[in-house]
Parts: structure tokens; sequence; C-alpha cells
């Protein structure tokens, strides 16, 4: 064998072990998990853990609902405010925009998407908590301390605009002229053409993108867990303290050596976001598989 | 041109400039109303760009300037306080490629008759019967309309955008090279519908076959490097070319 050969041969060899090997961390993050997690799952069912409304680990309670629902509620309505806005804002820079412009925005909103989320929750701690507690909270007439679900629900869309945004500006700009060009010969307007053609025609980058940017919301912790209070309680409004998954975790990291018991609930919550993360990417396939077949252009 | 032929389209001194490419230098053509019009020329000529300023499509870039005039039933197009929609309804665009929009068969024809005339059901249903049937294309789809459109054959694909276009009644039909991407049945049975659709709209095609301008032109326009360099009857112009660019291309010494 000649040397050019041996060298094809052991990269091919390389590529393949290094493959295998980043595969395998799916695994081993999820065993890892869920060892560690078999502890707590000894002592309270899952449905315990999940559906129990009393975190208090000192007496053993390890109820995460209200983390659940805090953490449902911050996703849920960060995604409500930054879909549409994130939708609206794309069209415009690709389809109404003027040449001119079209850069320079794409360029802060690409810059804004790596912005480190720290850098959000302290901005969203300084102006958006003061903004909250004094002015919109008292408009609905709820006393706030302005560290609530509300704030960290705000500070997670921005954080997402600029995924979605980005991955749809470039999903609008791949549809072929000629795509547009159909809709309005037959004398639609821009705003018809946009919403019947464009929209459906790049459904299936629109639901990457959303199911990227719930990904980044469900999953952001240190910015949540700057604004949103860090209280395990079932919120009777959006404008009072909640906590996240994510930001429990964060929250209580330090204190978990001390006790197996409590590590191991932790463990749990870890688990949980792995497994609601994975859940929503296979359904991301699934629909974007449907998508396709049914919107293609 | 004999003055008793109704006209549908006509250009004065119009010059289009596509990023400061002057592509059209003073065009001036008549266009007879429910005949076929063939424009040819050697490709890059501005054969698509002159069919494209007919229904406004240039200005969708942003890029373009557009001088003169285009009159279309009296009414100069591009006057700036026309609604541009109500003018591209007008002109039906069949393009090179057929483009099937996201949806299915059914919702393809019916897409143009939603915004237009706001009908629905069971009159739908029949318009859009009638359509598929006008553009030989009904007994292939009539089993399965709600199938995405983007499953025919291309060739099915290019009926079904002509039953598209003629859905919300346009006047004229633009139609640029539209057999280019199809296999010769397809061709052939797009030609036959053009020949057929010609009574009842007007048809300007854009080609780059000379044959098929034979088969199918009752008038031709000659275009070379962005000027009309002839154009009249289609016997005319092919049996009795007056200036020599249009004698060289008709023999193929040009292309």
């Amino acid at each position: 064998m000649n040397i050019r050969k041996i060298r094809d041969l052991i990269g091919t060899k390389l590529m393949l072990v290094l493959t295998i090997f980043v595969s395998l961390l799916f695994f081993l993050i999820f065993i890892i998990l869920f060892f560690n997690s078999l502890l707590i799952l000894e002592s309270h069912s899952i449905i315990e853990l999940l559906f129990s409304s009393t975190w208090n680990p000192m007496k053993d309670q390890f109820g995460l609902f209200p983390v659940v629902i805090g953490t449902i509620l911050v996703t849920g309505i960060s995604m409500l405010i930054a879909i549409p806005i994130s939708l609206l804002s794309a069209i415009y820079i690709t389809e109404y925009s003027p040449k001119k412009f079209k850069r320079p925005i794409r360029s802060f909103i690409d810059v804004l998407a790596g912005v480190p989320s720290v850098v959000f929750g302290l901005c969203a701690f300084i102006f958006l908590v003061p903004l909250v507690r004094d002015f919109i909270a008292p408009f609905f007439g709820v006393e706030s301390t302005g560290l609530c679900i509300f704030t960290a629900s705000i500070t997670l869309s921005i954080m997402v605009f600029p995924i979605i945004i980005s991955i749809c500006v470039e999903s609008f700009n791949s549809i072929p002229i000629e795509l547009k060009e159909a809709s309005l010969s037959i004398g639609a307007t821009k705003w018809e053409t946009v919403k019947k053609v464009i929209f459906r025609a790049s459904a299936p980058s629109i639901i990457s993108a959303i199911l990227l940017g719930f990904g980044r919301a469900f999953g952001e912790t240190i910015a949540v867990n700057m604004v949103v209070g860090g209280i395990p309680r079932v919120p009777s409004s959006i404008f009072h303290p909640g906590e996240t998954l994510a930001s429990l975790i964060a929250s209580k990291y330090g204190e978990l050596m001390s006790i197996p018991l409590y590590q191991s609930a932790l463990m749990f919550v870890a688990l949980t976001l792995f497994i609601v993360v994975l859940f929503f990417n296979l359904l991301g396939v699934f629909i974007l598989r449907k998508a396709r077949r049914r919107w293609k252009y | 041109m004999d003055e008793k032929i109704e006209q549908q389209i006509e250009t004065k001194n119009l010059n289009v400039t596509i990023d400061n490419n002057h592509i059209l230098k003073n065009i001036n053509v008549k266009i007879p109303a429910k005949k076929l019009t063939a424009i040819i020329g050697p490709s890059g000529c501005g054969k698509t760009t002159l069919l494209k300023s007919f229904n406004r499509l240039l200005e969708i870039r942003d890029d373009v300037k557009i001088n003169g005039k285009i009159i279309v039933d009296n009414i100069n197009i591009l006057s700036p306080k026309l609604n541009v929609p109500d003018i591209r309804k007008k002109m039906g665009l069949l393009s090179q490629k057929p483009y099937p929009l996201p949806m299915s068969i059914y919702e393809n024809v019916a897409y143009g008759l939603k915004i237009h005339h706001r009908i629905s059901g069971k009159k739908l249903d029949e318009t859009v019967e009638n359509c598929l049937r006008e553009a030989g294309i009904w007994g292939e789809v009539k089993d399965r309309l709600h199938d995405p459109a983007s499953k025919l054959s291309v060739g099915q694909q290019q009926r079904l955008c002509l039953a598209r276009a003629i859905a919300v009644q346009p006047e004229v039909l633009l139609c640029d090279e539209p057999t280019s991407a199809l296999d010769p049945i397809a061709a052939q049975q797009i030609e036959k519908l053009l020949d057929k659709l010609k009574k009842d709209f007007t048809v300007v095609l854009v080609t780059h076959t000379l044959r098929q301008a034979k088969r199918l032109a009752d008038y031709v326009i000659f275009l070379y490097f962005g000027y009309v360099i002839e154009q009249g009857p289609a016997n005319q112009v092919f049996d009795d070319p007056k200036q020599p660019e249009t004698k060289a291309y008709i023999k193929g010494d040009i292309s």
C-alpha cells in the first residue's frame, strides 16, 4: 500500500471514530442524568415529583409543580411575544426594506444573537425590572417587585428574536423570485403574496426557527435566573415571582453537594429538561417532514 | 399594421434600465388583440424584460428604471396612480419553469378566484373545474384535486399554471418561453393550448425557438440587443424580412 492510500484510510477511520464519540455523548449525558436521578425516584414517584406543589428539600418535599408551571408560563409567554414580532420583522427585512438597509439591519440582528445571555439578564435587571415594577404592573393594578414571570418572559423573547429572525430571513431570501411573480401576476397584493405564498413556502424553516427559539427560551438559565424572582411557588399572576426548571438548577446547585437526595432531585430536573428538549426536537423533525411534503414548491 | 385590427398593447418609447444596463431601447410595438404575438430574438436581447414590463413585474426588483408609455385599453399602465394588482390581473403569466404555488392543485386555481371574485362553495368548484378543463388537465387531476401541486409532473404543472392564470379572466396571456423546461410531448400540449386560447385571449409568447414562432405566431416582433428591428404579420416577417438582422436571424446565421 502506498502512503497516500494509508493516509486516506487513517483519515476516514479517524473521522468515523470522532463521529461515533460525538454521537455517544448524547447517550452518555442521558445515562449520567438517569442514574443520578434514580435515588430520588426510589422514594418519590415521577407523578409526585412533577405534580405536587411543595418544594422544601429540608423536609424531604420535592414538588416541582410550581417550577413546571413557571417554566411553561415563561417559555410560553416569551414565544407568544417573539413569534409574531420576529416573523413580521423578518418579512419586512426581506420583502419591504430598501436594499441599503438590509445589510446593516441583518448585521445588528446577527450580533444580537451572539450576545451572551448574562448581558441580556443584566440589561433586563437594570431596565426592565424597574419598568415592570413602577409602570407596567401598576398599570394592570398589580403590585410587583419587578422580579417576575412577565419580566423573564420579555427578556427571553428579546433573546429569541434574533434566532427566529435570522433563520426566517435566510429562508425568505431563498424563495425563488418566480414564485412571488406567480402570485403577483394573478393580481395578488404584496401582503396577500406574503401571507399565502411566502409564509407557506417557508413553513418548514419557520417551524425550525420557532423550535430553535423555543429551545433557547426553554433552556435559558442565567438571564431568567436574574429576573424571575426565584421562588418555587405557583404564581398568582404573571407579575409575581416564579421559578423555571433551568433556573432552579442554577440557583440550588451550590447546595446540592450536602444532601444526596437533594442532588438527585436536581438531576431529575435536568433529566426532565433533557427529555423535553429531545421530545420537541423529534416533534420538529416530524412536523418538518409533513410540512415539506405538503408545501413544497 | 392593418388599422382595422384591434390593439391590445402598445408601447411608446419604452426604455428599461436594469442595474445601469440599458436593456430595452426606445421600444415602439403594437400587439394586436386576440392574436398570438411572438417576441423572437437571440438570448439576452430583452425579450423577457419586455414581456414583464407589460404587467409591471419588473418593478419588484429595486434597481429597475422604466421610461416611456405602455398603453393597454387606452390607459398608460405605467402611470403611478394606478393600482398595480388590477393591471396584473388583466395579464396572466406563464413562466419558463412552472411555479405552482405551495398548496393543493385545487387551491392553486382557486387562489386568484378567492382574491378577486370572493366566491366559494359550489360556484368555486365549478369555476375551478372549468379552468382546469380549459387548460386540458382536468382528466388527469380530477381525482386528486387536493394533492399538493408539487406532485404533478413538470408538464402538468405548466398546464396547472395556465389554469391558474386564466381563472381570473385576464385579457392577455404573457408566456415567457413556457415550453423550454418541458419534454417534447408536454411542449406540444402547451402549444396546442396556446393556439386554442388565442381565440379568447391576446397571447404574447416569448420564444427562442424560431420553429415554434413559425408554428404559432400571427404577428412577430424581432428584438435584437434591446432594439425592435422588425415587427409585422408572421408571414411577412418570416417570408420577406426587410432588415438584414432579421434575415440573418431567420436564416440561422445568428442565434
